[in-house]
This record gives C-alpha cells, sequence and structure tokens, in this order.
C-alpha cells in the first residue's frame, strides 16, 4: 500500500491535472455550480484517507468523478427524502433543473472532453462580465482557489471572492445554459473563450506582481486549454492561432531568464536554448491557422512569434516581415496595444527616430496610459540614439508601473546604464 | 422553461411621435416570429408622460413630473417570454427591431404575480 506521502502526492497532482475534468463531468449532475464543487472538494478529501487503504487507482480522475457523482446522490436521495415528510417547505413549482442531455451541442458525443468544453463555455459566457470570466476558468477548470486568483488579477481576496460569488448568480438566476453553443453561435462564442486562455497565458508569462516573472502553472493551464480547444474544434481558425502562439511564445522559457534569475529580453537570449521541437510544432500551427478562414488574430500573432523564432539572430530577424504582419494584425484587430508592438518593430526595422515617432501618435491613447511596456520601449529607443537623460525618465515612468520584482530589477538596471 | 423580460431603451429624439395605437410592421413581425414564445408586451408613450412617486423617510409621497431616471436612452417598451434559458432568451432578444437604435436589456424574472 502507498505511504501516507505518496497519496498526499497523487491527491496533489491529479488536482492539478484533473480538476478540470472532474468538476465539469460532475457538473452535468449537480443542481448548482456550488453543488458540483463541494461534491468534488470532497471526494478529494475522501481520496486521502480512501487511497491508502485501496491504493492509488489507475485512472485518479475516473475515481473522483464516480466519487463525486455519488455523494450528489446521496444527497439528493436525502432530500428527496426530507421533501416526502417536509412537503410543505418545498417550492412544488420547481422541479429543479431539467436534467442535461448529453447529445446537446454540436458534437454530441458523451465523452469527458466534451463536459471540459461546455464548463468553459459557460465560465467565458459573454453575460458575464470579461473581469468574472477569467476569474470563474481559473477557479472551475483550472481549480485555483480565490486567494490565487486574487493574486493573479492584483485584488484583494475579498474582492476576488465578491466576483466569483456574484458570476456564479447570475449563472444561476439568469440561467447561463451548460452548454456548448451551436455551430451558428460558435465563431462569436469562441472568441470571448480564446481571450480568456489567451489573458490566462499572458498572466503567466510576465505576473503583473511578484517575485517571479513567470507562473508556470497558468501557462501550462492556458497551455492544456488551448490544446484542448484545438483537439476539439480542429476545424476553427481560432484555437489553431492561440494554440501555435502559446507554442512558439512558450518555447523560448529556457532563455527568459539567467541563472541569476535575472530577466532576459529577447534581443540577448542564447537562441541555443530555445525548444527547438516546440518550435517545428508551433510553426505548422501557424502554418495551419493562416489557411483558415475567416483569419484568426491568433495566427497573425503567432506568425509573428514564428518569424521571431526563425531569425538566428537578432539582428538577422526579418523586422520588415513583421512590420507588415502587424499592419494586417492591425486591420484586423484595431487595439493600442498591437498598434504599440507595431511601433517597435517600425523602429528595429527602420530605425530608433522611425520607432518614437510612430509611439508618439500613441503617447495618449488612454488604454496604454497604465500600460508600462510603452514608457519602457520608448526608453530603450531614447538610450539606443542617445538621448540618455529623456531614456532616463522614461525608464522611471516604466517603473512606476509595474509591480513585477523582475522586471523592475530589468528596469532598474536599464536605468543604471547596464 | 424561463421567464424573462425584454426592456427596449431608445433615444425618443431620434423617432417621430407615434400616433394612436399604431405598431411599426417591423414589430408586428418580430412577434409574429416569436409567438411561441411571447407571454406579452407593450409599447410605452414618451417619457414626458411619466410620472415618478417617491416615498420619503417619514412616510409620505414625492410626486414629480417626469421618467424614474433621466438618460439619453429611456424605456419605451417591453417584450414578456418564456424560454428555456439565457441563450434562447438572447435570440430572440437578438430579434427586436431597433429601427431608431438603441439598445435592450434581458432580466430574469423572480416571481410572477
Amino acid at each position: 500500500m502507498p505511504t501516507r506521502a505518496e497519496v498526499a502526492a497523487a491527491v496533489a497532482e491529479a488536482h492539478r491535472a484533473e480538476w478540470g475534468f472532474v468538476l465539469a463531468s460532475t457538473l452535468r449532475f449537480a443542481a448548482s455550480i456550488d453543488e458540483a464543487e463541494d461534491a468534488v472538494q470532497d471526494a478529494y478529501v475522501r481520496a486521502l484517507a480512501a487511497w491508502e487503504s485501496t491504493g492509488i487507482p489507475a485512472r485518479p480522475g475516473a475515481w473522483l468523478t464516480t466519487t463525486a457523482r455519488r455523494r450528489l446522490l446521496d444527497a439528493r436521495r436525502r432530500d428527496a427524502t426530507a421533501a416526502r415528510h417536509l412537503p410543505e417547505l418545498v417550492g412544488q413549482d420547481d422541479p429543479g433543473p431539467e436534467p442535461v442531455d448529453p447529445s446537446d451541442g454540436p458534437w454530441g458525443s458523451d465523452s469527458p472532453a466534451d463536459d471540459r468544453l461546455r464548463l468553459i463555455f459557460t465560465c467565458c459566457h459573454p453575460a458575464l462580465a470579461p473581469e468574472a470570466r477569467a476569474a470563474l476558468t481559473l477557479r472551475l477548470l483550472c481549480g485555483l482557489t480565490t486567494a490565487e486568483i486574487a493574486r493573479c488579477f492584483l485584488v484583494s481576496e475579498p474582492t476576488m471572492a465578491a466576483r466569483i460569488t456574484r458570476a456564479k448568480k447570475k449563472i444561476a438566476q439568469a440561467r447561463i445554459p451548460y452548454r456548448v453553443p451551436s455551430i451558428d453561435e460558435l465563431p462569436e462564442r469562441l472568441e470571448t473563450v480564446l481571450d480568456v486562455v489567451h489573458m490566462i497565458f499572458t498572466v503567466g508569462h510576465t505576473a503583473p506582481a511578484g517575485e517571479d516573472l513567470v507562473r508556470a502553472d497558468l501557462m501550462e493551464r492556458a497551455h492544456e486549454t488551448a490544446r484542448l480547444l484545438h483537439r476539439l474544434l480542429p476545424e476553427e481558425p481560432g484555437p489553431a492561432g492561440l494554440l501555435a502562439l502559446i507554442v512558439l511564445t512558450d518555447a523560448r522559457r529556457a532563455a527568459r531568464l539567467g541563472a541569476d534569475g535575472a530577466f532576459i529580453p529577447l534581443e540577448d537570449q542564447d537562441r541555443a536554448l530555445w525548444d527547438r521541437r516546440a518550435m517545428r510544432e508551433g510553426t505548422a500551427l501557424a502554418k495551419e491557422a493562416l489557411r483558415r478562414r475567416p483569419l484568426s488574430r491568433f495566427a497573425l500573432m503567432a506568425a509573428i512569434a514564428a518569424v521571431h523564432d526563425e531569425g538566428s539572430s537578432w539582428e538577422a530577424t526579418d523586422w520588415r516581415e513583421i512590420v507588415g504582419l502587424y499592419d494586417v494584425l492591425l486591420g484586423l484587430w484595431p487595439s493600442p496595444v498591437v498598434a504599440l508592438n507595431r511601433a517597435v518593430a517600425v523602429g528595429f526595422a527602420d530605425g530608433p527616430a522611425a520607432g518614437l515617432a510612430a509611439m508618439a501618435r500613441l503617447e495618449f491613447e488612454p488604454q496604454l496610459a497604465r500600460y508600462g511596456y510603452l514608457a519602457a520601449a520608448r526608453a530603450d529607443f531614447l538610450r539606443r540614439i542617445g538621448r540618455l537623460d529623456e531614456a532616463r525618465i522614461a525608464y522611471e515612468e516604466a517603473l512606476v508601473l509595474t509591480d513585477n520584482e523582475v522586471e523592475r530589477a530589468y528596469l532598474e538596471r536599464r536605468l543604471g546604464g547596464g | 422553461m424561463s421567464e424573462y423580460l425584454i426592456l427596449i431603451y431608445t433615444d425618443e429624439a431620434r423617432f417621430p411621435e407615434p400616433v394612436g395605437d399604431e405598431v411599426d410592421p417591423s414589430f408586428l413581425k418580430f412577434m409574429s416570429d416569436n409567438q411561441h414564445v411571447l407571454l406579452g408586451g407593450a409599447g410605452l408613450q414618451r417619457t414626458g408622460t411619466a410620472t415618478t412617486v417617491r416615498r420619503d423617510g417619514d412616510g409620505s409621497f414625492a410626486v414629480t413630473d417626469g421618467a424614474f431616471a433621466e438618460t439619453k436612452e429611456a424605456l419605451g417598451g417591453y417584450f414578456l417570454i418564456d424560454v428555456p434559458d439565457l441563450d434562447a432568451a438572447i435570440s430572440v432578444a437578438r430579434q427586436i427591431p431597433q429601427p431608431w437604435g438603441g439598445g435592450v436589456e434581458v432580466r430574469p424574472l423572480r416571481v410572477r404575480s
């Protein structure tokens, strides 16, 4: 029989890897999200004791799902008994939630992957506030605690708890269905899902605050979810593009931090540390995504990442190609952040002065007012053309706008002339 | 099935004064397309006809001329529908004609008299 420590490790691993799977398949049998969450939580607690005497099951996810569902049924039976004895206390008109037909939705199969798809479409429903969508996805699909989610989004734990409670209440009261949207709604509904997965990846790639630059767990959850979406919706351009973007960006992970934990910008990275296999996979995915219509913005972002990855060195990067791709992206997705990235690419294609001119037009964009990368990019170009006093002011501005310790250390190093 | 109220908001300055009980043909089409889910509905007189009645803290009433909230886009009418879930309600809401712009709000009912 396994030791207590082995069981604890197996339960922790099952929590990391299977929470979304277990919750999604339990939710179909539950009257509410809270009921499902309680049952799943309880199944994990029971696993700690049970696996010590029975051994760790071959398929922990299946064990946990069965246990959680059984607990729901037990509770249902208890409630039914109570209802027989206390009929006047139970609402006569409320038959409870209608059983969800597992063949709902365009894929019509009963596989657990479909359950997770249902779950993510519910969490990312456009009727929910955008900031609640990501929080619910992290909580229900990825199993993060409210405290962890609060840290990701730089809000206090009570604020985040209130946000999640409010979203769950809306799902129940406005009856947001637990279902994959129909084919004609899909493109539009998929967009909010991809936004959330991309946001989780971005937050993981450069944590907004804290001592670590990277939150590997968030990157991995986003990576897995994008892969799941692509596997389940292989014909859709968005998931292929997003997966390509994530794979290509993540391929550089080992080169982003020095041995001392310091941030290394793309320009100075040791390209031998880039994961070639991931780059091949990402490039193939990006090509596939670029062929599909309508063209997804993620496919274009992946194409840009692929051009960076193809360059044998920073100097050999095809900046002209990158500017061209940003032009197409800007037409498709006119966002100030894209315009800023384009301006940076212009700076490397046509020289720092051209980059600064392109950036000058963005100074008064309200969306960029608290966006530290504008100041950091301006500082970088000012430094390159020797306008050091102005560069210093811009670095100081960028420092005010980041709470990530590793980024701060990098900017301070630059400010000190390093 | 669940009941939802669809509240229709429009900028009154942008559409002509309605005459009598005339209904815009686009609404007649909407109502016939959705008759299986419609429980009721109404178009309202303009906000210039509205009277607001508020109960004061001391139990007396303050009666004032005008709509409850002065907004550019005012409540102009509603439909009450019965559909399975929010997605179905949104798809009905999308079909509401909006010849003069504006938007609609979809709210689940809690209780009904």
